[in-house]
């Protein structure tokens, strides 16, 4: 039990750095933190102790696998937390471009 | 047959790629491209919406790669979803018809087409999915293409609220995400039909509040409901114009209201207090986003806090959640989805041509585009609640169903709002079309044929919205409003559409 | 290869040189064995696309441009997109989008499970190229910014 509040640690820690913290970059790798400790409480409700990984292969029995829809979930959710990673550091960069800086505090051209 | 559900998917995907793949080679290809994809998504929308009319009560369900669900990936079509699919497809074809002349100011249209056909794609599979991972992937896809339209001029200004945006949509689908893996954990299905009937036969009591949070906070972000609003004002008024009506008129509705509304009324079940965090919810927003809109001078940003107000009427009314209620909220969503997006496509018709959106170095515009001025003017009455208009109708909805409901003060709220409505669009219209012409104006000129072609429809389309209540056509809203109603029965209807 | 001032030391390139092409190698086997073993298209993608970013790192940017430019990449990861989308609806010829049309074959055997290893290479095009895409965009990116 107490790694799924562990998952959810960790994901508070991701919401602080994302709230928290002036450098975007930072901000950035707050929002991965948050993605992989809901991804990693998801491969993890589908564990099961001494599990035998989710792979038919020949003269096998098939008892005792791991839940493989969550781990197919998972990497889904990885690859389009890929995209979004990638296009914000992008934008991010983009940003320093133009500013001249990493921090949140003094991009603020939008206003009201 | 059910074969043609998943053209709503493959439509959009197939023209993103094809537009990538040769809309470098020649400007009119990728033009073509787009707006017979988007004609063909428009019409076979409005075919779904004719199918399931001609029959009452039925779920279109067809099952992908013909695995049975609740194995299986299913899509399901509804009355509210067609209803929904035949307003974001109407939208979204005028809007292409707009950009053809909008957009030949920017460099590589065709990345926009990409990014535009990818949207409607995401947008598109949240309606007709029936299945929970698959919405939050459509979700993603929708999200992560409109993160990218919002930062598409590359300005300083677009690319900070472009930031802002991705990182708050983020943060939301990780919400989305945890409270569907949550539910998995408990119900061991992913089909939205078969979680809910889990859900009914085992009461999953404190785990549901806390899932329940989780999209109320995930869906609310996307919906830009108050508390959560922040982004809204910043992102849509940095976007293009066409993309700025998209994402005002329908993508916060998709994302936001109907995700939010389907997944509580036909999934989880709404319960008293689900309710009524919606009609809190909904009224602050209503509130806060017309006080907001009052103060602003740049058009776009007035527009987008209109849009907070707006979405903050739908949200009260589903939160009433009496039968006349949903209606009213319904028509409202739709109504607002016309005139929201023939505001927006007119404040970029005022940028084109004055190229300037600052409501105090405007003026008089009635005199060199009298077009525009007509259009912009029915929008504003419209979305202000003009007696014959549809705005009107379906706040006078809203207003009386929360009456009936003994919401006496939410009514007068609804109503003093609508008041601050035509205010702030009255200033809108007082000093963009009407009064003296600027010097640096005198010779403006109306903006090319197809933008004015898609902002005539679009005002035909906010005039005529008022029959939606005629006995003739509230059949659609009854029926739309009738699967909300549903409740968990909605699991019922799709297994019971499979054998 | 030949060898350029750009990159890192000759240790460096050597290696490189010798091992690049064994993870090509490797990138297609995962894709190609996607249906029998662990790892598919998307894994054997990434792969692909690392092979073509070490050789980046290794030789500097000009020599790993030259063997797939980026106007390149963009076409094979729009064929790639359009592969998959063609290979899901041809499905409809049995009746049903993604219908997995072709015969299954023997199971545990290369020649086998119809659809998904036509769908794997599809995925794979997607994702190496995109990915090298994503690398090559963030680094130019990244040098126009340090120029300022």
């Amino acid at each position: 039990m107490s790694v799924y509040f562990l998952c959810l640690v960790l994901f508070s820690i991701g919401l602080y750095c994302t709230l928290r913290k002036r450098n975007i970059i930072k901000i950035v790798i707050g929002l991965g933190i948050i993605e992989y400790a809901v991804n990693l409480f998801f491969v993890l409700v589908g564990y099961k102790m001494a599990g035998r990984s989710p792979i038919l292969s020949p003269n096998q029995a098939i008892e005792n696998m791991v839940d493989p829809i969550p781990q197919a979930l998972v990497l889904t959710a990885i690859v389009i937390g890929l995209a979004v990673t990638a296009l914000i550091v992008a934008i991010a960069l983009r940003i320093y471009e133009k500013y001249g800086t990493f921090d949140i505090t003094k991009i603020k051209r939008l206003h009201g | 047959m059910n074969n043609f559900i998943p053209f709503f998917v493959i439509i959009p995907l197939g023209a993103a790629f094809l537009i990538s793949l040769v809309g470098k080679l020649s400007r009119r290809l990728a033009d073509f491209l787009a707006t017979s994809g988007g004609f063909g998504l428009l019409a076979l929308s409005f075919f779904t919406l004719w199918i399931l009319n001609s029959r009452a009560g039925v779920v279109l369900v067809y099952k992908v790669g013909g695995w049975v669900p609740p194995i299986g990936i299913c899509m399901a079509v509804d009355n509210l979803s067609s209803l929904m699919l035949s307003t974001v497809n109407t939208v979204s074809f005028l809007v292409l018809l707009y950009s053809l002349s909008y957009m030949e100011k920017y460099t590589d249209k065709w990345k926009f087409y990409t990014l535009f056909m990818l949207m409607l794609a995401g947008m598109n599979g949240i309606m007709v999915t029936g299945d929970l991972f698959n919405l939050f992937v459509f979700l993603e896809i929708a999200s992560i293409s409109s993160y990218a339209l919002v930062a598409f001029g590359t300005e300083a200004e677009e690319l900070e609220a472009s930031f802002k945006y991705a990182v708050m949509g983020s943060l939301a689908s990780s919400f989305v995400l945890l409270g569907i893996a949550l539910l998995y954990s408990y119900t061991s299905t992913l089909n939205m039909a078969d979680i809910g009937r889990t859900l009914a036969a085992h009461p999953a009591g404190l785990l549901l509040n806390f899932v329940a949070v989780l999209f109320l906070a995930g869906f609310g972000l996307k919906a830009a409901l108050v508390p959560f609003h922040a982004w809204l004002p910043d992102a849509h008024p940095s976007a293009p114009a066409p993309i700025s009506a998209m994402l005002s008129g329908v993508f916060i509705k998709v994302l936001g209201v109907y995700a939010l509304s389907r997944v509580f009324f036909n999934i989880l079940g709404v319960s008293q207090g689900v309710l009524f965090i919606l009609l809190i919810l909904g009224t602050v927003s209503m509130v806060a986003g017309a006080f907001l809109a009052i103060g602003q001078s740049d058009i776009k940003r007035m527009f987008a806090y209109s849009s907070v107000s707006q979405i903050g009427y739908i949200i009260l009314a589903f939160g009433i959640g009496s039968p006349l209620a949903i209606f009213g909220g319904l028509f409202h969503l739709i109504n607002h989805a016309f005139f929201k997006s023939l505001l927006f496509l007119n404040s970029g018709a005022i940028e084109y041509s004055a190229e300037s959106r600052d409501l105090k170095k405007l003026g008089g515009l009635k005199e060199g585009m009298p077009f525009t001025a007509a259009t912009g003017i029915v929008g504003s009455l419209a979305i202000s609640g003009l007696p014959p208009l549809g705005g009107f109708f379906s706040k006078l909805i809203i207003i009386l169903a929360a009456v009936q409901a003994g919401y006496l003060w939410l009514g007068l709220a609804a109503a003093l709002v609508s008041i601050l409505t035509l205010a702030y669009y009255l200033k809108f219209i007082g000093f963009a079309f009407l009064g003296k012409l600027p010097e640096g104006l005198a010779k403006i000129k109306e903006v090319p044929l197809a933008m004015r072609l898609a902002m005539l429809i679009l005002a035909v389309a906010c005039l005529a919205s008022g029959l939606l209540v005629a006995p003739l056509f509230k059949s659609l809203l009854q029926s739309a409003s009738d699967c909300l109603l549903l409740g968990t029965g909605y699991a019922e209807r799709v297994f019971s559409a499979i054998r | 290869m030949k060898e350029t001032r750009q990159g890192m030391t000759i240790i460096v390139k050597t290696i490189t040189r010798l091992t690049v092409g064994l993870i090509f190698l490797y990138g297609i086997y995962i894709v190609l064995h996607g249906h029998l073993t662990p790892g598919g298209g998307f894994a054997g993608g990434v792969i692909m696309a690392l092979a073509f970013i070490h050789l980046m790192i290794a030789f500097g940017k000009e020599t790993a441009l030259k063997k797939l430019s980026q106007a390149k990449a963009a076409f094979l990861e729009n064929l790639g997109a359009l592969m998959f989308l063609s290979v899901a609806a041809l499905g409809f010829s049995g009746g049903y989008f993604f219908y997995n049309f072709i015969k299954k074959g023997m199971p545990f055997h290369l020649l086998s499970a119809g659809i998904i290893p036509l769908c794997n290479i599809a995925i794979c095009l997607k994702v190496g190229a995109g990915l090298f895409s994503i690398f090559v965009t963030l680094l130019i990116l990244n040098n126009t910014g340090r120029k300022k």
